[in-house]
């Protein structure tokens, strides 16, 4: 029971809250443990031309095989790094997340009765010597150590370097597993005048600081590269590699300019079996809607103003939270305020998800702001039938009923791609049979 | 009767107006790239209006709505916006930079381009979504390039070749240098907005050179600028902002390299520097 209950949770976690496995740079290992690299959670506060990148993770392995190694733009001071409270990342993620909406149809026999919605979240998961030493190796190599900084249970390098053998030598020698093909990869960051950005867990002080998790990674900078490597990430991912990006920007929605960000289907009607099965529902679509889009397409599933929602899968982020994300630009005094919208946050968020590897992706990422603040949500609708007992003759409500139950699993073929027949078998037609087709002359002579 | 057929086909206006009206319908139908028919009407209307008032204004022979539909579609195919008055306000700027900005008879900058460029930097409401045709479009935009070569016979599409090879020859370098696998260069190359931009913008032969060499080194120019913007100041859509800098260059460029002025219909253009020329 455990075990099934295990497999359930790490699905809905996995399609829905998109709660991460890795993120945008490579896993790279001490110890040869089977690690996993798939899916990645990147914030990026962008405003002019600066930055403040949050890389969450959720390494589940021993923390000492731990370690990410990114490529940067500029050099990397102190307090230019920080690490902050995973939940801060969960809950944007809940906030953003594509939700399902439930109607329930009123009663047919009564002269109205007020709509009831329901907002179903979304199941959110929701020493001196040794230390010169290893200078004096790294010069050796051309490999240049500009920084190294201890933050949070983090051991973070700055490296630069003249070529990446050396680069990828002095890696291999510290112990760090680099993918195969990571040269050419490196050399490309290398001769663009990017930093490489290293981090390991130091042991003592994770044990000191008390998490059992790893803390996201924070790094604010100023370049007017607005983009994100994904290139190393494809080196040792298993097939392709799932990445959400959730920009909060000013001016509005976020997009790419190098791949086309397509909108996810929204606004549908779903039969209500899809309730339960929410997180496969979600898969499914996802999936079919990456292949028909020939499998090089980044998803928009949510842009909105980060003061309110409707229906909100999760309350607006806190000015607080969001100050902790790095939006640098919002006032102390800020205070959120919900349902109505208020220019008071003064943030714009966007939420993208993108399935790629190198064949479909050969480029990094690069992302422009746009001056567009519409609202955009992944939303699907359940409506329920009227279960109440009648008090009239309600057949001609229940053949209603049956047409739009034949239209949702229509849809929701569409969506998904899933066999119409399974789908009918899944739904509770109205009145206990699906609709029979008639004959195309049946109504010829009405 | 034969001869107005004739004259209408020699007119590559035709064409244009044909290729970019089906991929507005294409783009907005099936693409959903961020195009309202409502900003297309405002911009065609507005844009129309403009060049009609204004050639009232100076007095031109006749209205002539080729040139100014064209421009109204670069303007909806390229510019996105969230407000109908910046929609309007760019087939003005667009418009009116013609009958306003011009030097020994020709108007100095692409319309549209011109309009594009300055509402991107002076506000937050204009933006360009240069990803959006993605790559299963570049087929067709492809045939629509090579279209409009074989129709104007590749007259005057001397600017269009230069900057083409210009500007790949520029991203495989780069690749070759980075170590990169060509991918990247062809994914970078296989972009329907650099497509439109080189074959119906900067080919516009109103604001090109007018010898066929100096259209040549206008084409390089604007590469190697618009290459520059974008991969070595990592600013976007380099090769269009290139483009409304290096404009002023043009009569500095017709002044060292004398030819022929382009005329839409004339089978024979005349070979003259400072005729009045028509507006279109």
């Amino acid at each position: 029971m455990k075990t099934l209950l295990a497999i359930g949770v790490a699905l809905a976690t996995f399609a829905l809250g998109a709660t991460a496995q890795a993120f945008c740079g490579f896993y790279v290992a001490k110890a040869d443990s089977n690690l996993f690299n798939e899916a990645s959670q990147v914030v990026l506060v962008r405003d002019d031309d600066r930055t403040v990148i949050t890389m969450a993770n959720d390494f589940e392995g021993d923390v000492e095989d731990f370690a990410m190694v990114i490529p940067v733009p500029t050099f990397i001071e102190r307090g230019q790094i920080n690490v902050a409270d995973r939940a801060l990342i969960e809950h944007l993620d809940a906030y953003t997340a594509p939700r399902l909406v439930e109607y329930f149809d009123p009663d047919p026999c009564a002269v109205y009765e007020k709509d009831r919605i329901m907002m179903m979240q979304s199941e959110m998961p929701a020493a001196a010597d040794a230390e010169a030493a290893r200078r004096g190796r790294a010069k050796s190599l051309g490999v240049t150590i500009e920084a190294s900084y201890a933050v949070g249970e983090y051991d973070i390098l700055i490296l630069s370097a003249e070529e990446s053998d050396g680069l990828i030598t002095w890696l291999t020698e510290n112990d760090y597993r680099i993918p195969r093909g990571a040269e050419r990869v490196v050399g490309s960051y290398l001769r663009q005048d990017m930093r490489f950005f290293v981090a390991k867990v130091n042991l003592d002080r994770h044990e000191t600081e008390g998490y059992s998790y790893l803390r996201p990674i924070q790094v604010a900078y100023e370049s007017n590269k607005f983009m994100l490597p994904i290139r190393l990430g494809t080196l040792n991912a298993k097939g392709t590699q799932e990445l959400y990006v959730y920009a909060l920007t000013r001016s509005g929605r976020v997009e790419t300019t190098n791949y086309r960000t397509v909108k996810l289907p929204s606004d549908v009607d779903v039969p209500e079996f899809v309730q339960g099965e929410f997180a496969d529902f979600y898969r499914a679509m996802f999936e079919r809607q990456t292949a028909s889009n020939d499998n090089r397409a980044v998803f928009l599933e949510y842009a909105w103003d980060m003061a309110w929602c409707d229906p909100c899968a999760a309350d607006p982020l806190s000015a607080e939270e969001l100050r902790r994300l790095g939006v640098f630009w919002l006032n102390r005094q800020d205070e959120r305020t919900r349902i109505a919208p208020s220019p008071a946050q003064d943030v714009f968020v966007t939420r993208l998800h993108v399935r790629y590897d190198s064949e479909h992706f050969p480029e990094d990422l690069v992302f422009q702001e746009t001056g567009d603040r519409q609202n955009f949500q992944g939303r699907y609708v359940i409506r329920h039938p009227f279960e109440g007992p009648a008090t009239c003759d309600i057949s001609a409500y229940e053949e209603q009923v049956r047409e739009r139950q034949d239209r949702e699993a229509q849809q929701l073929a569409n969506l998904t791609g899933w066999d119409i027949d399974d789908i009918r078998g899944k739904i509770r037609f109205a009145g206990g049979e699906p609709p029979v087709e008639e004959p195309w002359w049946k109504r010829l002579w009405d | 009767m034969v001869r107005v057929i004739t004259t209408r086909l020699a007119d590559p206006r035709y064409y244009q107006v044909a290729v970019l009206s089906s991929l507005l319908v294409y783009g907005v139908a099936a693409l959903d790239f961020g195009v309202t028919w409502l900003s297309a009407l405002v911009i065609v209307t507005t844009a129309l209006a403009t060049q009609w008032a204004a050639g009232r204004l100076v007095d031109l022979p006749r209205f002539d709505p080729l040139s100014a539909l064209i421009t109204s579609l670069s303007l909806t195919l390229l510019l996105r916006t969230d407000s109908l008055v910046i929609a309007g306000l760019a087939a003005v700027l667009a418009i009116g930079s013609k009958f306003v900005i011009r030097i020994d008879g020709k108007h100095v900058f692409n319309p549209a381009n011109l309009a594009i460029v300055t509402l991107m930097l002076a506000t937050d409401h204009a933006w360009l979504s240069s990803g959006q045709w993605g790559s299963a479009t570049l087929l067709a935009f492809g045939f629509a390039c090579a279209g409009f070569l074989v129709l104007t016979k590749a007259r005057r599409a001397e600017t269009t070749i230069a900057f083409l090879v210009t500007f790949a020859g520029l991203l495989f370098a780069r690749a070759v240098w980075l170590g990169d696998p060509l991918a990247i260069p062809l994914h970078q190359l296989k972009s329907g907005a650099l497509l439109l931009f080189a074959f119906f913008m900067i080919s516009d032969p109103k604001t090109t050179p007018d010898h066929a060499f100096g259209r040549a080194l206008y084409g390089t120019l604007v590469a190697v600028a618009g290459y520059g913007i974008q991969f070595v100041l990592y600013e976007p859509h380099g090769p269009i902002t290139a483009l409304v800098f290096l404009a002023p260059l043009v009569p500095v460029i017709d002044r060292f390299f004398t030819g022929c002025r382009y005329a839409w219909t004339k089978p024979q253009p005349e070979r003259t520097r400072f005729d009045k020329g028509v507006v279109t």
